[in-house]
């Protein structure tokens, strides 16, 4: 078997180079992006036909989501993306403890971004901006289906200080319907993305840990380069929902 | 006089290294393609069970139409649904991409394994899981909401055996998405040097179109799934109708998945038949390019009519003739591939053997299953036929008929690549021909009853109806079937317990790399690598020599040890 007597170092017994695993490993992981994104498409496209065909509903329920803190979350997560991405140039460089650095900033970008979207949730179930189907949404077909300890305490429901156009319960039935809906895709595709968020830190972790014992460098950094394009990718999905949920006017 | 070259005393992939874990925990794509060989076929005869309840309690006077019980019903349409449920997600969609594809696939290339081998073992746990799930549900019961999991069957009731068996098929979903990826990348970058993509055997073409499909269309159904999951646990709202969701958003979501999925079930099929077609007819294939070319086609097309099941769903008209006239453009490429099969077998040296007779059966079964499908894709005749035993018979002729023969026919044909032994006696024989007579009674008849308007997922018929005789012919063909299945079983098990009838490299005349390799092929698959690489149609690269009992290369290389045992002069 001499042609595993000068089989090139760090490469798997089934490549013949070190190129050609790398390759491999790159298409592999820009394969596995286009999975994602298809992934995501389904929601996106019950998005684009539900705004079709209600779009005023659309415009009232964006009203309820805080525009300032899907702001914030859109730094932070643009600031870690920058972060990951220097992390990459890091570690093909072999400069480790910059690296160490950067997952770091980019670990706790990603659980602030985290702790505000809790926030931003537990906002919603206080004041039960909910999908119509949980117990506590104040989006029901008949008003009178509200939970009355909602009904008695929401400030949308009621809506005594008049932000809004309207209070949730003089609305059009059918419309509030709607509203729960929207508040469906609205968790559907921010709590899928959120789950993308968490894979993404446990990814970072490891990659924190690995690079800790000293195992990235010049020759080796694809596993950093690779979980960063899925770090970019997250991002990017986060930048479309920002402004497709929170900023419709 | 036995090879000298092949003795299962050899050092080979199968007896390399022993124990529960050797294979458990095997990345060895030889090993993980046999692992999926021997789940599948597992659950084929799940699924296979249940075909047969189905067919028992359709017998004319098993289940009385007037006087049918709530129960007789459940029965039914849980026997319906896991048996459907099972055939495609368990059966169909891994059978030839992830159990013969993961075998054969790197060895056609020459290569030592598939790109990502701990992915490959993830994805083959991940099936397992799935299957597990399935377990589950059945244990849990009352699955009654057909394969097609629609809302509001799905997400109204409250049975939860939906809750794991929709949870079962996403798990499987990914399974499929990573072997796909792992082929789509095998073949891109491990293919030696001088193996252009026009050198390509088409088998990998047929693969690496099925890879296209799985990685484009799967996460579609895996997001459709678990929307369906968080409906029926959480009411999100999306698809049900009492909180304002529309429910044929779902049917659209879920088409456009698995009409492209019944692509994935039949190209992988139809690279085997071309396969079949050149080594059994000793023939270089009859146009290439256009089978190539055809599987590409076929997989981009699939994509844009699944609208073809809708047409009554109430999508507007003008889409549904978009989406007919579409369905129409798929049998072009479909029809190209059988046109050139026909043509390699004219006047070709044919050889009846085992594999070849289940493909010559595909030609029939796959021209009536294909031709079937235009009569639903005319506007007129499909609102007719939609949702009646015509389908049913359809989607047989094209899912069985097609694709699981292929299967079945690439089994016998890479058997002694496999297990080192030929499954080619009369035995074989007699099974592929009881299935191909037991398939047509099967499903002759239900296009018949179907085209009279026999509605499909129904417990019972009255008799009045005028029924009985199709499905009493129906029942009987699905025992001469099942009798058939069982004798090519038989036949490939017997195999293990008969001595000395080892293969040789290559018993069929194959040009593709994959023969040039010791039956059964050593950890790494080639002795010494990489083989040598020509025009995988050249049948004048090998020739038969009987000392051998097989095919030799007609150039052998002097380093090779196969040739240098058996012809030491020419060495
Ligand atoms: C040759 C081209 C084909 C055409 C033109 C075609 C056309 C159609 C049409 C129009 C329908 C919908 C009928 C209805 O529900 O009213 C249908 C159903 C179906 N076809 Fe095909 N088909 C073709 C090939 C295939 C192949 C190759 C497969 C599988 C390997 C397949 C599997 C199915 C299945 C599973 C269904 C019914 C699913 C269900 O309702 O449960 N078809 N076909
Ligand atoms: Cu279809």
């Amino acid at each position: 078997m001499s042609a595993h007597d000068n089989h090139p170092e760090g490469v798997a017994h089934h490549f013949e180079s070190a190129s050609q695993q790398f390759d491999s490993g790159k298409l592999g992981i820009w394969t596995f992006l286009l999975t994602e994104v298809l992934f995501f498409s389904a929601l996106f496209v019950a998005y684009t036909m539900y705004r079709n065909n209600y779009p005023e509903v659309f415009q009232f329920a964006s009203q309820y989501l805080d525009t300032n803190l899907g702001a914030l979350n859109t730094l932070v997560l643009l600031l870690s993306s920058f972060t990951i991405a220097w992390g990459v140039r890091n570690a093909m460089l072999g400069e480790t403890k910059k690296l160490t650095i950067n997952l770091i900033i980019t670990l706790v970008c990603a659980a602030g971004f985290m702790m505000i979207k809790a926030e931003e949730y537990g906002h919603k179930f206080h004041e039960g901006t909910l999908w119509g189907g949980h117990e506590h949404s104040i989006f029901k077909l008949d008003a009178n289906d509200v939970d009355p300890h909602m009904a008695e305490h929401s400030l949308a429901f009621n809506n005594p200080d008049g932000e809004f156009t309207a209070a949730v319960k003089d609305l059009d039935p059918e419309f509030r319907q709607k509203l729960g809906i929207f508040f469906g895709i609205y968790f559907c595709l921010t709590g899928l993305h959120g789950i993308h968020v968490l894979i993404g830190m446990i990814l970072l972790s490891w990659l924190l840990i690995r690079n800790l014992r000293g195992e990235f460098g010049p020759k080796n950094f694809a596993a950093v380069d690779f979980i960063a394009l899925y770090w970019h990718l997250v991002d990017l999905i986060w930048i479309f929902l920002f402004p497709l949920l929170y900023l419709i006017s | 006089m036995a090879p000298t070259t092949n003795t299962l005393d050899r050092t080979n992939y199968l007896n390399a290294t022993k124990g529960f874990m050797s294979w458990f925990w095997t990345i060895d794509h030889k090993r993980l393609g046999l692992m999926y060989l021997w789940s599948v076929i597992t659950c084929f005869i799940l699924g296979g069970f249940f075909a047969m309840k189905i067919r028992l309690s359709l017998m004319p006077g098993a289940v009385d139409f007037a006087t049918q019980t709530a129960e007789q019903m459940n029965a039914y349409n849980n026997a319906f649904t896991v048996h459907g449920a099972v055939m495609i997600f368990l059966v169909i969609i891994p059978s030839i991409p992830a159990a013969l594809g993961n075998f054969v696939v790197p060895m056609m290339l020459g290569a030592k394994d598939v790109a990502f081998p701990r992915l490959n073992r993830f994805s083959y746990h991940l099936w397992l899981i799935g299957a597990l799930l399935f377990v589950a549900t059945l244990i849990i019961g009352n699955l009654d909401t057909g394969w097609t999991f629609y809302p509001p069957y799905s997400t109204g009731h409250t049975d939860p055996s939906v809750i794991t068996a929709v949870l079962a098929a996403f798990i499987l979903g990914f399974s499929s998405i990573f072997t796909g990826l792992n082929f789509i990348v095998t073949i891109h970058k491990m293919r030696p040097p001088e193996m252009t993509w026009f050198k390509m055997p088409l088998f990998l073409w047929a693969i690496y179109a099925t890879a296209v499909i799985q990685v484009l269309a799967t996460p579609v159904i895996g997001i459709s799934l678990l929307l369906i999951l968080v409906e029926k646990t959480m009411q999100i709202g999306i698809f049900t109708p009492e909180l304002g969701g529309d429910p044929v958003f779902f049917q659209h979501l879920f088409w456009f998945y698995s009409h492209p999925a019944v692509y994935i079930m039949v190209l992988p099929g139809m690279g085997i038949m071309s396969e079949l077609f050149a080594t059994f007819s000793r023939k270089p294939i009859f146009g290439y390019r256009s089978i190539a070319m055809s599987s590409i086609a076929i997989a981009i097309f699939s994509f844009i009519v699944w609208g073809h099941h809708m047409f009554i769903s109430g999508q507007s008209q003008l889409m549904s003739v978009i989406f007919s006239a579409l369905t129409f453009s798929v049998a072009v490429p479909s029809a190209i591939k059988v046109f050139n099969w026909i043509s390699t077998m004219y006047k070709g040296s044919i050889s009846f053997t085992t594999p070849m007779l289940y493909g010559m059966s595909i030609i029939w079964l796959f021209g009536i299953g294909g031709l079937t499908g235009l009569f639903l894709a005319t506007l007129g005749t499909d609102i007719v036929f939609h949702d009646t035993y015509f389908i049913v018979a359809h989607f047989h002729y094209v899912m069985v008929g097609s694709a699981l023969f292929g299967f079945i026919g690439g089994i016998h044909y890479w058997w002694p690549k496999m297990y080192g032994k030929v499954v080619d006696g009369p035995l074989a024989k007699l099974g592929c021909l009881l299935s191909f007579v037991g398939f047509n009674m099967t499903f002759l008849p239900q296009f018949v009853g179907g085209s009279k308007g026999m509605p499909r997922r129904y417990a019972a018929y009255g008799s009045e109806q005028g029924f009985d005789d199709w499905n009493y012919w129906s029942t009987m063909g699905a025992m001469v079937l099942c009798a058939g299945l069982f004798i090519a079983l038989f036949a490939l098990l017997r195999s293990f317990f008969v001595k000395g009838t080892l293969a040789p490299a290559n018993p069929w005349g194959g040009v593709t790399l994959e023969w040039q390799s010791p039956s059964p092929p050593p950890e790494h698959n080639f002795e010494i690598a990489p083989p040598v690489v020509g025009d995988p149609y050249d049948m004048s690269l090998v020739e038969y020599v009987s000392e051998e009992e097989g095919f030799l290369p007609v150039n052998p290389r002097s380093d090779d040890p196969c040739v240098a045992d058996v012809k030491p002069e020419e060495a």
